[in-house]
């Protein structure tokens, strides 16, 4: 999932100041799923807000809508017979919602509440961790499944470097080396001979806006423009 | 010859090879720089020229290499993969060739958290051995790394870094291999200190027959005082002091602790040189140029051949 945390508070009042009517939009996935962008994240974020206001003579309101996803126009629909009634709206949605939120309604101011951080796995309720940069060159069959463009700091393909430290990164005792683990589970799984051949350097594929059609969704793309 | 640089004459030849190292300044100061040359004249084979180590900005290595060689020394330009793209480094060591530098030394680099700008972008579009597969690729077949031909190839005498001490220890001469395997011609060490861990790394070196593909230099670093020996031990990652290094210096008076650490050193050297598949030595005298000319004199590293 893409995981995302909330921006410090006097951020986001400093982003929405001198507006009068703001719609708080949460998204129902996966900032809902790490506890930073669902319906609960709004009703927190409002009350506090709300609370803020009131030593303000002409204090703000607040409204509050969360759509299943907001990376995708058919949800963003949902709040159409409303969204005009604001004069701005503050995104609780990964980077992409936000975007999409603004797309959808050109017309009205759009501000980000979060921060998008990276795309990562649930290790326990309120503890994400990152596991993939979206490079768009996946080696991870070559390395054990375990990621070296993200577990990596300086996204090693020939690893590891010499600052790796007992089983850790040398930039921090808590981050293991990732390279440290790729020997580790393909020695176990005797594929050691996967990483003894050089790998040649990585086609960043990630260095430019991407886009993806699906095979037979050609034409369907075409109409739409 | 690959390259015709001096340090690659004086291994070819046989001899036992002494190389040192320059921090380039932090400024435009070419009078510190000179100040920091001079006592290495005459001294060693070559010098490495940092890049940006330690990940703080200094003068770039390529320009210091040049003044460098203004003051008779020649440069092992350092190049690191976290300040450049694939582009920049095949520009830099085209215009560091046509300059007259000759020795290339291809690095990762220490990550950008540890410098004076942690919030940078680290770059690593490429890794150290891509980099060292690329020089060799570039000096050897005349192609940039997407292929194309060169007009004009840099030739370069390639090196590469080695840390026989990170874990797994078992990997290390095998990643030695891949090196050896990209292009690289000779090898530096991290610090040596635990010379047990490092007899038993250059023994599998040599059984692999790597020492006869390339030429290995142990990194030698006199220790200054016990500060800096508990420093190293505690807190730079990749190093190993073993604790009867600790206990020398500590067995010593505090005025005797530098003397007591050079003399280490020339044990050292003086180990390396009867060492079957060592090559040489570098000295990384850390900020300690100025004693370099009484370590080589000790270590009966003096006079340098001339080649």
């Amino acid at each position: 999932m893409i995981v995302a945390e909330r921006k410090p508070f006097d951020e986001i009042k400093e982003l929405i100041q001198g507006y009068k009517k703001i719609l708080i939009v949460g998204c129902g996935t996966c900032v809902a799923v790490c506890l930073t962008g669902g319906e609960k994240e709004v009703g927190v974020l409002s009350a506090e807000l709300k609370l803020s206001q009131k030593s303000e003579s002409a204090p703000a309101s607040f409204g509050e809508a969360t759509v299943q996803r907001q990376c995708d126009f058919e949800f963003l629909d949902e709040i159409k017979d409303i969204a005009g009634e604001y004069d701005a709206l503050l995104s609780m949605a990964c980077g992409a919602g936000i975007q999409f939120l603004a797309e959808r309604y050109p017309e009205i101011p759009v501000f980000p509440a979060v921060n998008t951080t990276f795309i990562g796995v649930n290790k326990d309720v309120g503890w994400y961790e990152e596991r993939c940069k979206a490079c768009g060159t996946c080696v991870l069959g070559m390395t054990g499944g375990v990621c070296p463009v993200t577990m990596c700091a300086k996204s090693l393909f020939n690893g590891p470097c010499g600052g790796t430290n007992q089983e850790s990164c040398e930039i921090n005792k808590d981050q293991p080396c990732a390279w440290h683990m790729i020997y580790e589970r393909l020695s176990k799984q005797g594929r050691l001979e996967n990483i003894i051949k050089i790998c040649p350097p990585n086609d960043w594929r990630n260095q430019k806006p991407q886009t993806l059609i699906q095979p037979g969704y050609e034409e369907r793309k075409a109409l739409s423009e | 010859m690959k390259s015709g640089s001096t340090l690659e004459k004086i291994l070819t030849a046989g001899h036992f090879a002494f190389t040192g190292e320059l921090g380039p300044p932090r400024g435009s100061n070419i009078e510190a720089l000179k100040k920091k040359a001079a006592p290495l004249k005459g001294m060693v084979d070559a010098v490495n020229i940092t890049d940006n180590q330690t990940a703080v900005v200094r003068m770039s290595s390529w320009a210091a290499s040049l003044f460098a060689i203004s003051e008779g020394l020649e440069p092992n330009y350092q190049m690191v993969c976290r300040d450049r793209n694939r582009l920049a480094m095949q520009g830099d060591i085209l215009g560091a060739y046509a300059h007259g530098i000759r020795n290339i030394l291809c690095l990762s680099g220490d990550h950008q958290q540890f410098g004076d700008h942690p919030q940078s972008k680290g770059v690593f579009d490429i890794d150290s051995t891509q980099l060292i597969n690329m020089v060799k690729n570039m000096r050897d077949e005349g192609i940039f790394l997407n292929g194309q031909e060169i007009d004009e190839a840099p030739k370069m005498f390639i090196g590469a870094a080695a840390n026989p001490f990170a874990e797994p220890f078992e990997w290390r001469v095998y990643r030695l291999a891949k090196k050896i395997q990209a292009g690289a011609d000779f090898i530096q060490t991290q610090c040596v200190f635990n010379m047990e861990k490092m007899r038993e790394w250059v023994k599998r070196a040599n059984d692999m027959g790597l020492t006869e593909k390339a030429y290995i230099l142990p990194g030698v670093t006199p220790m200054k005082s016990l500060g800096m020996a508990r420093y190293m031990k505690a807190k730079v990652p990749g190093m190993d002091v073993p604790d009867y290094v600790i206990d020398r210096l500590k067995g010593v008076d505090k005025k005797q602790q530098a003397n007591e650490g050079i003399k280490i050193a020339c044990e050292q050297i003086a180990e390396f040189k009867e060492m079957k598949g060592i090559a040489g030595v570098h000295l990384m005298a850390i900020e300690w140029e100025h004693k370099v000319p009484e370590i080589a004199e000790r270590a009966g590293m003096l006079p340098r051949p001339q080649v």
